[in-house]
């Protein structure tokens, strides 16, 4: 067994009494003040998170676009610079390697943001993929990440950087500079709230945190755990991969569509995403609320009316903004359609819920 | 956080006897560990408890536990107040968070349980 790793910030953690646990082989916090509370005050206001767990690859070399336009679903070859982007990587049969962010720093080189728990499958797929000529570096243990998110981050991270932020809307970066410290700064995050994501060397990640933390907690902000990380995504119906997406689901199926570029070139898992587009769809992730009592949990079973198996929850929570028990699931169609009644196998009990519109909680999402 | 006067069990839930009848509740360890509490399922008024089986169920945000009786008996009180807003057992889990009382069936049974300086050695405090 692996000893799991501290994030440079694990020291902060444990002073402001954060409950540590162990994720992805990192000790990260679950919660600090509580996940209620966390989460409403990032909807509200503003929250700082530790996710320097997540991995962060460098590809760069001379054709680096084009090969990483076959690599991934959705267009990188056409990214502007100074731009990030969300995409899967499939198999050749279309089931989700990863979920990840891309961001093009220069012509012919991109940062790409992986899940903490699939670094090395990543880093080996990425490097087994790509023709020899290209360095691919994975730089994830030296390199920190800090989220500041919610209606208030813009001016939490201005004022850390002395710099207006007016100009930089969602899904771009800049590099930037905090208290001498260089960074990479990002709009983007994982809430659906308007947030920054500050990626910065893991050695100076304690001075940024304090900075942005200090300016976080005086306007009223706190500090967030993976805990409240999760109801904010699942609110806006974010995939969490090796929940709701995996190597056995296809980003049709999820719902992440858009994030396919049938009408690109050639990419792994092209031949079969247009196989099942033509098909057309046997199952969809689809949201749901609970009507009767009970929390849905990953893995659950769902029935219809008849008791038939329909699928499984793959994400279940209380949703503290909508003060509601909501989850996600494989739905087979035609279960998915809004407002089907299911049944949630809740300890062996059927729940009644009822399918709906997502994102669950509507938000415009960042600038 | 262990009051003196309460029995505790391994699976974390207190038991106040007085003239035959336990109150009910979780420790303050539980609701700490659980977190946020937002789902109580508790047994009806009139149920059998037996001591060490599952009686209800108890879901914080982020997991669902099962609840244990501490002693064996008949339910003739449910919270209410605790069911409709289990927010009361993480702000007051030794008070108005109480879950259930228990007419017990045998007293003696309590001597099972652990004392307050018992129950803090076994989760390590």
């Amino acid at each position: 067994m692996n000893k799991a790793i501290k994030t440079p910030l694990y020291d902060k953690h444990v002073s402001l009494g954060g409950k540590m646990v162990e994720f992805a082989g990192f000790f990260m916090p679950v919660q600090y003040s509580g996940i209620i509370d966390e989460h409403l005050t990032v909807r509200e206001n503003a929250g700082i998170f530790d996710l320097s767990h997540m991995g962060e690859v460098y590809v760069s070399g001379k054709g680096a676009p084009a090969a990483l336009d076959k690599l991934v679903t959705n267009n990188v070859d056409k990214l502007k610079l100074g731009k990030a982007l969300y995409t899967p990587i499939c198999t050749p049969e279309g089931g989700i390697v990863d979920d990840i962010l891309v961001y093009r720093d220069a012509d012919e080189k991109y940062m790409l943001v992986v899940n903490a728990t699939n670094v090395q499958k990543d880093y080996a797929w990425i490097k087994g993929h790509l023709p020899k000529g290209l360095k691919v570096e994975d730089k994830s243990l030296e390199t920190a990440l800090i989220a500041v998110q919610g209606p208030q981050s813009e001016t939490v991270v201005s004022e850390a950087l002395s710099e207006d932020l007016g100009e930089l809307r969602y899904y771009e970066f800049r590099f930037s500079v905090l208290d001498g410290i260089p960074v990479r700064l990002s709009r983007t995050g994982y809430t659906g709230e308007d947030g920054f994501e500050v990626y910065v060397d893991g050695e100076r990640a304690g001075e940024v945190w304090d900075v942005l933390f200090e300016l976080t907690t005086a306007i009223g902000g706190v500090p967030v755990g993976l805990g409240a990380r999760d109801t904010l995504r699942l609110e806006m119906k974010y995939c969490l991969y090796g929940n709701d997406i995996d190597e056995h689901t296809t980003p049709l199926e999820a719902g992440i569509g858009w994030t396919v570029k049938l009408d690109k070139g050639d990419f792994i898992g092209k031949g079969a995403l247009v196989e099942q587009k033509g098909e057309g769809l046997k199952r969809r992730l689809s949201g749901f609320v609970m009507v009767d009592p009970g929390i849905p949990r990953h893995g659950y079973t769902i029935i219809n009316v008849d008791e038939k198996n329909i699928g499984r929850v793959t994400s279940g929570s209380y949703s503290p903004s909508l003060r509601a028990n909501i989850g996600l699931g494989y739905l087979d169609l035609p279960h998915d359609q809004v407002g089907t009644e299911i049944f949630v196998t809740v300890r062996d009990k059927p729940r009644l819920a009822r399918v709906v519109e997502t994102p669950f909680l509507k938000l415009i999402g960042g600038k | 956080m262990y009051p003196e006067d309460l029995s505790y069990s391994e699976t974390h839930e207190w038991a106040k006897v007085e003239g035959g009848v336990a109150t009910v509740g979780l420790t303050d360890h539980a609701q700490s560990e659980l977190g946020d509490i937002v789902y109580l399922e508790l047994p009806e008024l009139g149920a059998e408890v037996k001591a060490g089986a599952e009686f209800g169920v108890v879901e914080s945000v982020k997991a669902a536990s099962d609840l244990y009786a501490p002693l064996s008996g008949k339910v003739v009180e449910v919270n209410d107040a605790a069911t409709r807003e289990p927010a009361l057992v993480n702000r007051d889990c030794y008070g108005d968070g109480w879950l259930v009382k228990i007419q017990l069936k045998d007293s003696s049974e309590v001597e099972n349980l652990k004392t307050a300086a018992e129950y803090k050695e076994f989760i390590g405090e």
